[in-house]
């Protein structure tokens, strides 16, 4: 298994999570700590082991395409931290 | 402190509600009587983040009213705590995180509904680790909830908040979710049944998720009679979970056991109690001995692989967090942080709407399947998830049941595992289920006092079937609950006994 160091930061902008420095150093720490616990996996014998994603028979679900009531629109954006009429409203992603 | 107890609510959810159908006790009464201990003890208890008074009463007066129409309710005018994970429409779900502290579910969760339309009566949101990552409680970032039994101790986690409520009379009967124990530790560190059924037997729809693959509803209870009429009513398909399953529900209330005769239960090689203690060895020897008093057959089996379940666990959980947690963006719902562009906002946000262990998986998980690492490490610990998987049906080739112990301690004292991989340990006996999908519970067996501690706690010991066998499983525990009677042993709320 790899044996990189990681690189905190870039995986906290992977993440869209700001760290403090405090942050970066302990969580830093503990994440190659917990590392060299998973890295025990190596010594499991999986190369001809299919992956399991999930245990129990499941199938694609489909359904006829007909519309059925969702939820209230004005129930759900009465929730948004910030609305503008029937949308999300969220800072400016363009720049003029 | 000197709680006066109400032998209204000190009852079974089985006898309230067979007491309400026979209209011998009003569901208006128990709410009351509920709400008023509630009143009194959850200043130091703390298992609620929120009290419904209101919806309480008003759902009580509709159960005594359809009860007047003559409809028959499984769970007629039961109190119940229902984790602060699950949607119950208009009111607040935190999920324990100031990114929802403030956030009013829009609907209801699929099991909450069904529990409710049996007559259950909703009490509370209970407390929990946020976002249901931990072991302990201690990971809410909203409130500190105490052990009923020693409140210096944690209740465990993560549905620790719904434990402590059923354990210290504030409902009779708590909803919780499972992941990777966080039903089965808290039931055991709280003198409960407590019960995760098969994956995908009851709907997720409306519990905020964690680990998708992973994630199950299951209930916290006093006895196992009351964890199978929860389960009997919330069990089944639900259109609404693409990952519920379509296959016929048997009801397991009807089909408790009194002996276990003829039934082959497995005793794990390779889990050595003698490693926890000689408390806890003699505990759960006995317990292996009483089975066998009930005519059990008792056989050797082993799980060679059940020590990479912590390391694979602790891979796919965080990875799948890091996904389902991406939708926290302070966009359509919960906390905003603003900043100077739409990226800034994201990252503030994110980072002062999630404690630090939520932070901690989510980097976790976002290592783990980020370019480059995603087969050495996801796709690896999925690997080892299908050997895990193995290892129990060659188990159950030899068996019908397994019983081991719930954890590998007794309810601990706070912050007293400041270290977050010794906290991640404490799913140790319970992960291997969870990664195989498969229905546990754990059931009091005992009682230890803890080294330093004031008082014996607790000790669970926990049941496993192949998938689907959630009949024989909560039948089984039963015939142990009622030859052995440990749960009845000690009273909680007792803290002026030690004065």
């Amino acid at each position: 298994m790899p044996t990189d160091t990681i690189d905190i930061r870039y995986v906290a902008k992977l993440a869209r999570i700001a760290l403090t420095d405090d942050e970066i150093e302990v969580f830093g720490r503990q994440l190659g700590d917990l590392l060299a616990h998973v890295n025990a996996l190596s010594k499991l014998d999986t190369e001809s082991v299919p992956a399991t994603a999930q245990v129990v028979e499941s199938r694609n679900v489909t359904r006829e395409d007909v519309i059925t009531p969702g939820l209230d629109r004005e129930r759900v954006l009465a929730q948004a931290p910030q609305r503008q009429g029937n949308f999300f409203r969220v800072p400016r992603i363009i720049a003029e | 402190m000197s709680v006066p107890m109400d032998a209204r609510i000190e009852k079974t959810a089985s006898e309230i509600a067979a007491d309400v159908r026979a209209r011998r006790l009003s569901a208006v009464e128990v709410t009351e009587a509920t709400l008023a201990h509630v009143e009194a003890v959850d200043g130091l208890i703390g298992s609620y983040l929120t009290v419904l008074s209101d919806a309480a009463r008003e759902h009580a007066a509709r159960v005594d009213e359809r009860i007047r129409n003559g409809e028959s309710l499984s769970l007629a005018g039961v109190p119940l705590a229902v984790k602060d994970n699950m949607c119950l429409e208009s009111t607040r779900t935190t999920c324990g995180s100031k990114i929802l502290e403030h956030w009013i579910a829009p609907y209801t969760a699929t099991a909450v509904a069904r529990l409710l339309d049996a007559g259950a009566v909703p009490i509370g949101k209970a407390n929990c680790d946020e976002f249901a990552m931990g072991s302990s409680c201690e990971n809410s970032a909203l409130e500190v909830t105490r052990n009923p039994y020693d409140t210096s101790r944690v209740p465990g986690g993560s549905s620790g908040g719904s434990a402590a409520a059923v354990a210290a009379y504030e409902a009779a009967i708590g909803l919780g979710s499972d992941t990777g124990g966080s039903i089965r530790e808290p039931g055991a560190f709280c003198n409960l049944v407590g019960f995760k059924p098969t994956y995908g037997r009851v709907s997720r729809y409306g519990l905020i998720a964690f680990a998708s693959s992973l994630d199950q509803i299951g209930p916290l209870a006093r006895t196992v009679e009351d964890a199978a009429l929860v389960y009997d009513a919330m069990a089944g398909y639900d259109p609404m979970d693409a990952t519920s399953i379509e296959r016929a529900v048997e009801p397991a209330a009807g089909a408790l056991l009194d002996d276990l005769k003829g039934v082959r239960i497995g005793i794990v090689r390779d889990f050595d109690t003698g490693a926890l203690g000689a408390d806890l060895d003699a505990l759960y020897r006995q317990a292996y001995r009483d089975l066998e008093q009930l005519g059990a057959e008792l056989v050797e089996v082993t799980l060679p692989t059940a020590d990479y379940g912590v390391p694979t666990y602790y891979l796919i959980a965080p990875a799948e967090c890091s996904s389902n947690l991406a939708r926290f963006d302070g966009v359509r719902y919960g906390l905003r942080v603003d900043g100077e562009d739409v990226r800034a906002m994201y990252d503030n946000t994110r980072a002062a709407g999630f404690g630090p262990e939520v932070k901690r998986r989510i980097l976790i998980g976002t290592y783990a399947l980020s370019s480059g690492y995603y087969d050495a490490y996801y796709v690896r610990a999925q690997k080892a998830r299908t050997l895990i998987a193995r290892d129990f049906e060659r188990a159950f080739a030899r068996c019908d049941l397994i019983a081991c112990p719930a954890a590998s301690c007794t309810a601990f004292e706070f912050a007293a595992k400041s270290d977050p991989y010794s906290m991640y340990l404490m799913d140790y006996y319970t992960i291997p289920m969870s990664l195989a999908g498969l229905p546990a519970l754990s059931v009091p067996c005992g009682w230890s006092r803890p080294e330093g501690g004031a008082v014996p706690m607790p000790v669970g010991l926990q049941l496993c079937t192949p998938l689907f066998g959630e009949r024989l499983l909560l039948g089984a525990a039963h015939a142990y609950e009622r030859a052995t009677r440990h749960a009845s042993a000690r009273k909680p709320l007792a803290q002026e006994a030690r004065a």
